[in-house]
């Protein structure tokens, strides 16, 4: 922007004559004003205004009755902020459970689905292979359909009598109930080794009113099928964005390096891999940033249950306020979320602009795509 | 073939036959993989169409076939006349097509604006769009009900569309756009005395015509799936888009383990419009994604 509008300033001084120059100037001021005034008074009104209200809603008592800015409506200052840490009770129970929760899901989220998205673009981009566009349209329809009709398919797939238990079941598996299931992976895992009771170093205590044993459980078996949803849902995204990336490596790079003799991993490895590190990067931080905003799939397949083990932020705040009428504790939920988005995307711009100025404008262009999903 | 022009002449025979070898070897796999996963994104739509034509028994007895036996449109006449679908759907298209059309026209505006008009606080405003872009819409839960419901537009038509005529990334999108597109057209009409409006109306926008088309994709297949912000302005089953619908119908009125057929064809339908659009104008939507950098 900085580079283009000096330009175009002294091209437009320049052919105007001096007289009409002022009128059109201030005429542009006023266009200019019109032509941006309803998305100004739109966003305004629907984004900036809403935040500064639930920030002042955040600071109170308000159950939803009447309107939360009259003189009735009590202020309790940061209360709401300080019962979710440091207060012991449910409220931070449960939003400590549903940190723990999420924090275990964009664990296994981010890197799943950025190492299955950079295989399939390895896979697409293979020059020998045809029928590629189909497979690659196919890889990215399911990040274009609703999330809401997609949970719908995946409670089926994933029903207790669903097509994924009768798969595991062709392989001699006996499926779980995945929706009814609490238990955590972890702890699962500490199971088949043999550790059925849990040892009491962890359970006597642990930060934040949780257990070290609970903080440690891994994702509960009902967030395991969520997170194969939305690994499935949106690696295709993620693949394109691979896919325009391996499309710039220079094909004379990889030849030349095959002469040398380099084998294909090492080619991957010292190559290819280096090429597309500043893609890669987008591609973990719009993860990251995407993966603490799951409501839609939790909304639609588990509500939370079984146990609270699929309970993250976003629907915590969602069901403090519109299901317990609590809309103080909900606002602050979602600052918090908030705060922890903002500091990841602060993060991911800076990182990004300080890489490459050149392609500043294409890197910016790409960055919103997942922050529609 | 390719494989074998690429090696350079002078290698040994040997060599380029244990080469032709690995090729085989490595395309053979290559295609593997590629019907493995090809499958599993697909399989589950597969699943999913056919299921929705079976008797309920019949679903939850062989989840897996593709093939309905009997096949059954009880699903189907269950969605029309038994829940509010037709409604739903009404609705639905009635809330995509405005917000489309008003994404598509103020975004443009305000893209064209921050592109090439020159006013006081451009620079600031485009600083604030591109900022709101960063605001995760799932913290707005709250504080769009809690706006929604101070102006009384709270569960109506009017608090349902008017806060997603405009989005951020669309004015970026179509600023992007504007700014690649030579100045010296637009100059030319300026200087025979259009207005700017008139200018933009008549000389910029029928320029625009890749961009728009691109916007015009992305605010359908947005607001058709959009569901959280339905989710906290409106109440009133009346009023319920398609996905909210869908929602209702899984977690509340019909409970969870049972209807499979039924819920599986209303997702169907559901689906069908953003399908069908992905497959006419799929390079539209790959070019969002690819940053638009592909001029083919």
């Amino acid at each position: 922007m900085a580079t283009e509008a000096p330009a175009a300033r002294v091209t437009v001084r320049g052919d105007a004559p001096r007289r009409r120059g002022r009128g059109t100037r201030s005429n542009e001021n006023l266009a200019g004003w019109l032509f941006v005034a309803p998305v100004i008074v739109i966003l305004g009104l629907f984004l900036l205004l809403p935040i500064l209200m639930a920030l002042w809603v955040s600071l109170t008592d308000w159950n939803g009755q009447g309107s939360p800015f009259t003189r009735n409506v009590p202020f309790v200052g940061v209360e709401n902020y300080t019962r979710l840490f440091a207060e012991d009770g449910l409220d931070r129970r449960d939003f400590m459970t549903s940190l723990r929760n999420n924090v275990y899901y964009v664990g296994i989220v981010v890197p799943v689905q950025t190492a299955l998205a950079l295989g399939l673009a390895l896979i697409v981009n293979n020059r020998r292979l045809k029928g590629k566009g189909f497979f690659r349209s196919a890889f990215y329809f399911p990040s274009v359909t609703s999330s809401v009709a997609i949970s719908v398919v995946f409670l089926f797939l994933f029903a207790n009598s669903g097509a994924v238990n009768k798969l595991l079941g062709l392989l001699g598996v006996a499926g779980p109930q995945w929706f009814a299931d609490p238990r955590g992976v972890l702890h699962l895992l500490l199971g088949a080794l043999g550790v059925d009771q849990p040892p009491a170093a962890l359970t006597g205590g642990g930060p934040f009113g949780l257990s070290w044993w609970d903080w440690l459980s891994g994702p509960s078996v009902a967030m395991v099928s969520i997170i194969t949803l939305v690994v499935w849902t949106t690696s295709g995204t993620f693949m394109l964005m691979f896919l325009a990336a391996l499309q710039n490596v220079p094909v004379a790079l990889d030849e030349a390096s095959t002469l040398d003799g380099a084998g294909r991993w090492q080619r991957f490895r010292y190559v290819t891999l280096p090429m597309i590190k500043p893609t890669m990067f987008l591609v973990v931080t719009l993860g990251l940033i995407g993966s603490w905003q799951v409501f839609d799939q939790v909304y639609v397949m588990s509500q939370g249950d079984p146990a609270k083990t699929t309970l993250t932020p976003a629907y915590l705040s969602y069901r403090t306020a519109f299901r317990e009428f609590d809309y103080g504790s909900g606002a602050a939920i979602s600052f918090v979320l908030f705060l922890i988005i903002i500091v990841l995307t602060l993060i991911q711009r800076r990182v990004m602009a300080d890489r490459d100025p050149v392609d500043r404008p294409r890197g910016r262009w790409r960055r919103r795509v997942p922050e529609r999903s | 073939m390719a494989v074998l022009t690429d090696r350079p002449p002078a290698a040994a025979t040997p060599t380029r036959r244990r080469h032709a070898g690995r090729s085989l070897v490595s395309r053979v796999l290559g295609y593997a993989t590629l019907i493995f996963f090809g499958l599993v994104f697909l399989y589950p739509f597969v699943i999913q169409l056919g299921n929705s034509f079976k008797t309920e028994p019949d679903a939850s007895a062989n989840p897996l076939s593709p093939f309905p036996d009997p096949l059954s449109l009880a699903g189907f006449e269950r969605i029309f006349a038994g829940t509010s679908f037709p409604l739903w759907l009404g609705n639905s298209l009635l809330v995509t097509v405005l917000v489309t059309a008003g994404r598509v026209f103020f975004d443009s505006l305000a893209g064209y604006a921050l592109a090439r008009l020159r006013f006081r606080g451009r620079a600031w405003l485009f600083a604030t769009v591109v900022a709101v872009m960063a605001v995760p819409p799932v913290v707005l839960l709250i504080p769009k009900f809690l706006v929604l419901n101070q102006l009384g537009i709270y569960n109506s038509y009017t608090g349902l569309v008017v806060p997603l005529l405009a989005d951020a990334a669309g004015v970026f999108i179509m600023k992007q756009f504007f700014e690649s597109v030579p100045v010296s057209v637009e100059e030319a009409a300026r200087i025979d005395g259009a207005s700017v409006f008139r200018t933009f109306w008549s000389v910029v926008l029928p320029m625009a015509k890749p961009a728009l088309i691109t916007l015009t994709i992305l605010s359908f297949q947005g607001s058709w799936n959009e569901f959280p912000h339905s989710l906290v302005a409106v109440q009133d089953p009346d009023l319920f888009t398609l996905p909210r619908g869908l929602a209702d119908l899984v977690s509340g009125s019909l409970g969870k383990g049972s209807q499979y057929p039924l819920k599986l064809g209303a997702a169907l339908l559901a689906t069908i419009p953003v399908a069908i659009i992905f497959v006419v104008f799929q390079r539209y939507f790959v070019r969002d994604a690819n940053d638009g950098s592909d001029k083919g």
